[in-house]
């Protein structure tokens, strides 16, 4: 053995560069403080590892990114794991480049002649935040894509090559494919070859001059080896802990809903260490956004690459620790206030609750038996009742009609309530409350609309409320009768074992005893002319699809139509919009069986930044 | 210990052997730990393919009985069915092809996928054979190879086929493994 390592060892010097590399002279002996580039060379090389990993499996394209990414999260081996290595990693390299600039400034390590080492330091600080901007893009979910968005924006208002740079940036006048496979070139394979390079001449300066000791020295000097050595792997254990416990406690890193550049994304934040930079813009006015985005981050930036300088003058150094403190609390301020802003915005919570479920939706979706289409996972959601019927009904329908007594989303609308509820339309319950003499009046049913003078509501109020016990049974029936036209999906179960109910009750409701077809048609019985809504059919999708488009047909509401629009001859919801509103209303969307989720898949989870 | 090629080396001490030791022991299994922490987790996402089954997948109805010409001549068939690549669900695309011959009152499927190196075969209806134009493999209208100096290792797949309600051509479609003697579906 010791014949191989000699031969090897003629040929390649190696003995000589181990042993420069384990005793290097640590004047003062080894201290904790010493450990913070060691951390960074080693989270570096987690990224790296980590990164080469999750590009075997990542495809950049605006079909294929978020798919990818959902693939490696809940499909893969320990896909998730990975990802959160990734993830935290990134975060806490950050942290430990702050922790290094304080040591060095602290410890004046940036003082001649240790200048350029500096320097080339506060080159690779800005070289890892281009890494995290550049991979916030990658997943493709809503919050990278408009958190990135509002990057590029920024970069367009750089004085006299700001738009050709954002063209540069994005791959052309939009985001698309390119925006993607150029961030992904400059994340995977630009910014970390160029990283690899500075840490190479930052590691030789760093030999050549040695390390800056902390006086008073405590102890002797000593080798590198092995207290030192001990020391830097304790700190990267701590590091990797760390890491470790934010993955277990988050099951990973977040991935929310696909990128949609049609879909309102308000929940959009910049990840937790450019919060600052976010909150800077908010005191700019329209107009000087450059002094936020581009001139106050750069004299910062000049006033850092200035301290070697500064640090000559007398007082320099102490001029420099107020600035590196200053600005740490500066941008713990703003930070701060960022967060505080946003925890005190009811709209920026709903926004947060809105971008989970949309981020748990598409999920099960995605692990649906129809699985995500070649068009996309951002299909899965556009197409989905249970996502888009609420926000059509708030935008469409909630400004009379409620849901449940709010807008479909959980807000109060600014209208009052002046036509009926529909939640449950169409259900036993909903039209036993339409036909109880108590209710029918009431703002839940026709209340506030014309319908509280009309014949219904009169024929509720007077003939029903003197029914005798044996007309209330029949009424009964009716109901289970009526309600089982619908064929709701939460009633499936009940209608079947109903079966001969539900016969009797269509009987009722053609038979003139019950008064319906005086003013409504039920299948062949009824007037010729009817007055009233069509009751063949009705709450079924046929039925309420036909509603929805136009309540004024004759077969609905005729010219004793209220003030409902005609969505589809209007052209004010398409075909596709009416159906998802009506399959919302009616309770039709896709629900897994049995939880689709094996053990090794995190559940959808909160957010770790928001 | 210091070589006089380091100049930033200390003198050599004579250190607390036993604490050393320790301090030495302690930093090579935290640094393994350390070091292997991300390749493993990379491993893992890696190796993922191995764990995942192929679709073997039921049989395909391919064409109709109708469609094969009397005199045994085969025909070239694609199959359509679902097919799953990685995250997408493509339902009712061609996951590959078929030759479909009349044998007697039986039908014969062969995969279309040469079994030397996986390209498709042709048809040659004046020579009455399957023709690989990669590497010049012939083969009878039973699949059996046919030029001895042939590269291929075996004769054409033959699929399981099944005739449902009396004109429905089904075919267990599968691909199997290239370069084998054996046949050994992927």
């Amino acid at each position: 053995m010791k014949a191989f390592f000699d031969w090897a060892d003629q040929r390649t010097g190696y003995k000589k560069l181990v042993h420069e590399t384990l005793y290097e002279n640590v004047p003062g002996g080894a201290r904790w403080r010493y450990v913070w580039g060691s951390t960074l060379a080693f989270c570096f090389s987690i990224q790296v590892i980590t990164g080469l990993a999750l590009w075997v499996a990542y495809s950049a394209g605006s079909q294929t990114a978020w798919e990818s990414v959902y693939y490696i999260q809940h499909e893969m081996w320990g896909g998730w794991f990975l990802r959160g290595l990734h993830h935290y990693t990134a975060q806490a390299m950050t942290v430990l480049l702050v922790f290094h600039l304080m040591q060095v400034v602290i410890d004046g390590a940036y003082k001649a002649p240790r200048e350029i080492n500096f320097w080339s330091g506060v080159v690779l600080l800005l070289l890892v935040l281009a890494l995290s901007l550049t991979g916030y893009l990658l997943p493709w979910d809503q919050k990278g894509f408009w958190a990135t968005k509002v990057a590029t924006s920024i970069a367009a208002i750089t004085p006299f090559i700001g738009p050709e740079l954002q063209k540069l940036v994005v791959g052309g006048s939009d985001y698309g494919h390119h925006t993607l496979t150029r961030f992904f070139a400059l994340h995977a394979g630009v910014i970390p070859g160029v990283i690899i390079a500075f840490i190479v001449a930052h590691i030789y300066l760093f030999r050549r001059h040695g390390l800056t000791p902390k006086e008073p020295r405590r102890r002797p000097d000593a080798a590198f080896w092995p207290d030192q050595v001990l020391r830097d792997a304790v700190a990267c254990l701590a590091v990797l802990l760390v890491v470790v416990f934010f993955i277990i406690r988050y099951r990973g890193a977040e991935l929310g809903a696909p990128a949609d550049a049609s879909e309102q994304f308000s929940a959009a934040r910049p990840e937790w260490y450019f919060l600052f930079l976010f909150q800077l813009l908010k005191y700019f006015p329209g107009g000087t956004e450059i002094w936020g985005a581009i001139v106050i981050p750069a004299l910062l930036m000049g006033v850092l690459i200035a301290m070697p300088f500064v640090g000559k003058w007398k007082l320099g150094h102490r001029f420099n620790l107020g600035f590196l403190w200053a600005m740490l609390a500066g941008v713990g301020l703003l930070t701060y206030l960022a967060r505080t802003e946003d925890a005190a915005s009811p709209e920026f919570i709903l926004a947060v609750h809105s971008a989970e479920r949309d981020a748990a939706r598409v999920i099960v979706l995605a692990q649906s038996p129809d699985g995500i289409p070649t068009a996309g996972a951002v299909t899965l959601l556009r197409n989905d009742a249970l996502t888009q019927g609420p926000k059509l009904f708030a935008k469409n329908c909630a400004s009379c009609h409620r849901y449940d007594g709010h807008d479909g989303l959980g807000s109060q609308p600014k209208d009052k309530i002046s036509a009926s509820d529909l939640k449950g339309f169409a259900s036993r319950e909903w039209i036993a409350g339409l036909l109880d003499p108590a209710r029918v009046d009431s703002l839940h049913y026709f209340g506030g609309a014309k319908q509280k003078t009309g014949k219904m509501v009169k024929f509720v109020k007077e003939d029903i409320a003197e029914f005798d016990a044996a007309q209330k049974a029949q009424l009964q029936k009716l109901i289970i009768g009526l309600s089982a036209e619908a064929g709701l999906k939460a009633q499936s179960a009940a209608d079947t074992r109903d079966a001969v109910v539900i016969a009797e009750g269509r009987k009722l409701v053609s038979s003139t005893a019950m008064n319906c077809t005086d003013c409504h048609k039920f299948h062949a019985a009824g007037t010729e002319d009817p007055s009233a809504p069509d009751l063949t059919g009705y709450g079924s999708r046929e039925w309420l699809l036909a509603f929805i488009s136009d309540p004024s047909h004759a077969r609905f509401y005729g010219e004793r139509n209220d003030r409902m629009p005609a969505y589809g001859p209007d052209k004010i919801l398409t075909a596709a919009e009416i159906g998802l509103v009506t399959d919302w209303l009616r309770g039709e969307w896709y629900e897994p069986k049995a939880d689709p989720l094996p053990n090794l898949i995190p559940p959808p989870r909160r957010a770790s930044s928001n | 210990m210091a070589s006089h090629d380091c100049p930033h080396c200390p003198p050599p001490t004579p250190p607390d052997d036993r604490r050393s030791f320790l301090a030495k022991a302690a930093a090579i299994i935290i640094g393994g730990a350390l070091a292997i922490t991300a390749p493993v987790a990379g491993l893992f996402v890696f190796l993922d393919p191995l764990r995942r089954k192929s679709d073997s997948g039921g049989a395909v109805l391919v064409a109709s009985l109708n469609a094969l010409p009397e005199n045994g001549e085969p025909r070239k068939f694609s199959v359509l069915a679902t097919r799953v690549d990685a995250w997408n669900r493509s339902p009712n695309v061609p996951i590959g092809a078929v030759y479909l011959q009349r044998v007697g009152d039986k039908v014969r499927a062969l995969n279309v996928v040469c079994p030397h190196a996986g390209c498709f075969v042709d048809y040659r209806s004046a020579k009455n054979h399957f023709f690989c134009p990669c590497h010049n493999s012939s083969f009878a209208l039973d699949g059996q190879v046919q030029d001895p100096k042939s590269p291929s290792p075996r004769g054409l797949d033959d699929l399981v086929v099944e005739i449902r309600n009396g004109t429905e051509v089904w075919v267990k479609f599968q691909n199997f493994r290239a370069g084998t003697h054996d046949k050994i579906p992927v």
